[in-house]
């Protein structure tokens, strides 16, 4: 056993709202940039939908993840040896448009147009050429709440084995919001497929860093990715990836996404998991079993022997305190409510989501899904959103966890809603499950309360073991005598040097007031 | 010191001490600059043919003249290898693979100036080096019409003396006299060839210093601590 410590996430999708705070925030503090202007390293998805980029879930375009050759693990992209192969043009590289080109507007047109009959119009400018676009035809979140032509969202990977043509027909519409970061995964597929070694998990917290310095820009991780969370900056011509904020992490604050969640739908926490299971556990055979492989990686903080060999690997005895109160083991192995995303990929994600139930809940409510007789859950095959589409995301097709985890909210719900609205506790709905009260209202707490500190256990990084003199950097923090904060460019280089900054209209709008 | 000497007698010091030393500078200094510089997200149109045709042949190109120019004359001759075929493989191979760089470079040089998202993405460097580079090629493939009358005459001291040249430049015993009588097209070749070494720390060719063979012999996973102990 080797125990290591992961700075992991669950996000809970019944509150999600889509309302792309955490994309936003995420954006102004990170892909502000030139060079990363189309770079969302947190995105909201409507689903059922292509996503962003199009189509990244389906393996079979981009050839990214691992897979089982003869039994044994191997990145979907190939041998080590393909890709140095194919490193002069990767063919599973996406382009800008699969993407979107990025855009901003001549606003100041707006206000600088000769008098004229027809309205002036802010025409798009390209944030790459600087040129002005014809016309926007796709964007970051193109397909907002549903969006678009059927057709054209139900090329959804998820929905491949389901029966389309019923979710065609409005009343059968569903619907949900999937908010997506990089998944800091266990076992990393664009760590493993970067030829230069620039990609590396921080062995303290897990969080995957690009060393930018020594990234060549060779791409593969960039296809390697299943999830495409790991873009290619076209000015610095570097990998550029969410840093799951490791600043503010390493302060004990959760990530920019997390903290400026409106819906408190996000949960930052530690997990301990055991080091030597990893390649073991990537390798089980049946795609179906790997949900609960990955439940058998983690270990349970408050075990004593993995206590002990916690401390003799060196985690920090306030981190194991952390991994004790870790919201995430509470929802994802305590109550098996939350799910790695797509765990077919084999790289361990390490974002987990509580399944999507709330459209349906006032329905239950008003009776108007039938349960079986003597039952007071309604049979999650009737709610809205289908099971099948819900297993393809989150456990590779098997159904039975997400009953469970969607049947324990409802109790929780329904157990809740005895209390606070009828003023009789009624424990039928968790007797049934077999749920006891103080899980009912400890995920009540969790899930509806979400404090803020039980949403976020952040333990702080140890920079006193971690630096040989701490002392020695005490007064001078931001100041060196060499280049390691070097931006890649100064003035006076003889070395190709940086041009102007993103695209923006450079005609100035009048002031307001010109007197 | 004659223009002849002063192009065949220093500057290739002054190219290759540029190329190693800048290219040391360039590393230790501002390694956030060391990459390949892939335009291929911006457009993936024509770079499957194009840039694997243009990358095979030059390293056909690089590795022809490594061993074809800096092996000695009596190696060649204790490993039964003629003059002749010497003269053959050279005309054969820089041939195939010269003309590959050639077609794979003016497609990617085409594209680099016209594709509006690659040419707004270029500096004015990525857009010179790729034609130096045609450029040199090109001249590189003008010469084998010239050495192909060598090879009809059985002539081949032009041959031997280009090597001749480049180990006495290797070993810091210059000799340019060797270039003195030569056909001008050559010493062309030479002088765009020598100033590919000089423009080289400047541009994006220090990728070839990261050619990442390391991978191969790696695990799949990076893990790095900060902890010291």
């Amino acid at each position: 056993m080797k125990v290591r410590a992961q700075f992991a996430f669950v996000f809970n999708l019944d509150k999600c709202i889509g309302c792309h705070t955490c994309s936003v925030t995420c954006k102004n503090v990170w892909t502000n940039r030139k060079g990363v202007e189309y770079v969302w390293f947190n995105n909201v998805e409507s689903k059922p939908g292509i996503g962003y980029p199009k189509q990244w879930e389906n393996q079979e375009v981009w050839r990214g993840g691992w897979e089982l050759k003869n039994g044994k693990l191997q990145l979907k992209s190939g041998s080590k040896l393909d890709r140095l192969l194919n490193i002069f043009a990767n063919p599973d590289m996406p382009e800008i448009d699969d993407y979107y080109e990025p855009f901003t507007f001549d606003y100041a047109h707006l206000q600088n147009a000769k008098l004229s009959e027809a309205c002036p119009t802010a025409r798009p400018v390209s944030q790459i050429t600087g040129e002005k676009m014809e016309k926007i035809t796709w964007g970051p979140n193109w397909e907002d709440d549903l969006a678009g032509e059927f057709e054209k969202r139900s090329k959804d990977r998820n929905m491949h084995n389901l029966e389309k043509a019923i979710y065609k027909q409005f009343e059968n519409t569903f619907h949900m919001y999937l908010p997506r970061i990089c998944n800091h995964c266990i076992n990393p597929a664009c760590v493993a497929a970067c030829p230069s070694g620039s990609l590396y998990k921080r062995e303290e917290d897990g969080i995957v860093l690009v060393d930018q310095d020594k990234c060549r820009g060779w791409r593969m991780c960039v296809s390697s990715c299943p999830y495409k969370k790991v873009f290619y900056n076209w000015e610095s011509g570097k990998a550029e990836k969410c840093i799951g904020c490791y600043p503010r992490v390493e302060s004990g604050m959760p990530t920019v996404c997390s903290e400026s969640c409106v819906g408190r739908i996000r949960y930052n926490g530690i997990m301990l998991y055991d080091a030597d299971k990893i390649e073991a556990l990537a390798s089980t055979p049946n795609e179906q079993d790997l949900y609960q492989a990955q439940l058998d990686i983690f270990l349970d903080p408050n075990d004593p022997e993995v206590i002990k060999q916690a401390r003799i690997d060196g985690v920090p005895e306030d981190w194991i305190t952390a991994a004790q109160k870790s919201p995430i083991y509470k929802m994802a192995v305590d109550w098996k409510i939350a799910f790695p995303m797509h765990p077919e990929f084999r790289t361990l994600p390490m974002v987990w989501y509580v399944p999507p139930l709330s459209p349906v809940q006032s329905h239950i409510d008003q009776g108007a899904l039938s349960s079986d007789p003597g039952s007071v859950i309604p049979p999650v095959e009737n709610l809205r959103m289908p099971l099948k589409y819900l297993a393809n995301l989150l456990t590779a097709g098997k159904e039975a966890p997400i009953v469970s985890a969607l049947k324990r909210m409802i109790a929780m719900r329904a157990y809740q809603r005895s209390v606070h609205v009828e003023g009789t506790p009624d424990t039928r709905a968790l007797d049934e499950i077999g749920m006891s009260v103080d899980m009912a209202l400890e995920m009540y707490r969790y899930l509806a309360i979400a404090n803020y500190e039980d949403r976020f256990v952040i333990p702080t990084g140890h920079q006193e073991v971690t630096l040989e003199d701490f002392y020695g950097h005490q007064g001078q923090n931001g100041f060196t005598f060499g280049n390691d904060s070097s931006p890649g460019i100064s003035p006076n280089s003889l070395f190709p040097e940086r041009r102007k900054e993103t695209v923006e209209p450079c005609e100035p709008a009048p002031a307001a007031d010109e007197r | 010191m004659d223009l002849h000497t002063l192009l065949f007698g220093v500057y290739p010091y002054l190219a290759l001490a540029t190329f190693v030393l800048g290219s040391w500078i360039r590393f230790d200094h501002e390694q956030y600059t060391w990459k390949s510089d892939s335009s291929q997200l911006l457009s993936k149109q024509y770079m499957r043919f194009a840039s694997n045709v243009f990358h095979i042949g030059i390293l056909g190109i690089f590795f022809g003249h490594l061993v074809g120019l800096l092996t000695p004359h009596s190696v060649f001759l204790a490993l039964g290898i003629s003059d002749a075929a010497h003269q053959g493989i050279a005309i054969f191979a820089g041939g195939v693979f010269g003309l590959m760089v050639i077609l794979g470079g003016t497609i990617l040089w085409l594209r680099r100036l016209f594709n509006p998202r690659v040419r707004a993405a270029s500096r004015w460097m990525d857009i010179n080096i790729l034609g130096w580079l045609v450029l040199t090629a090109c001249v590189g493939f003008a010469t084998i019409f010239w050495s192909m009358g060598h090879a009809g005459q059985k002539d081949f001291t032009v041959m031997l003396r280009l090597a001749e040249y480049v180990q006495s430049i290797v070993i810091l015993q210059p000799n340019p006299e060797l270039l003195r009588n030569i056909d001008t097209v050559y010493k062309l070749h030479i002088f765009f060839g020598l100033s590919v070494f000089l423009f080289f720390p400047f541009t994006r060719l220090v990728h070839i210093w990261s050619a990442p063979v390391g991978y191969l012999f790696r695990a799949y996973q990076v893990v790095r601590a900060k902890r010291t102990a």
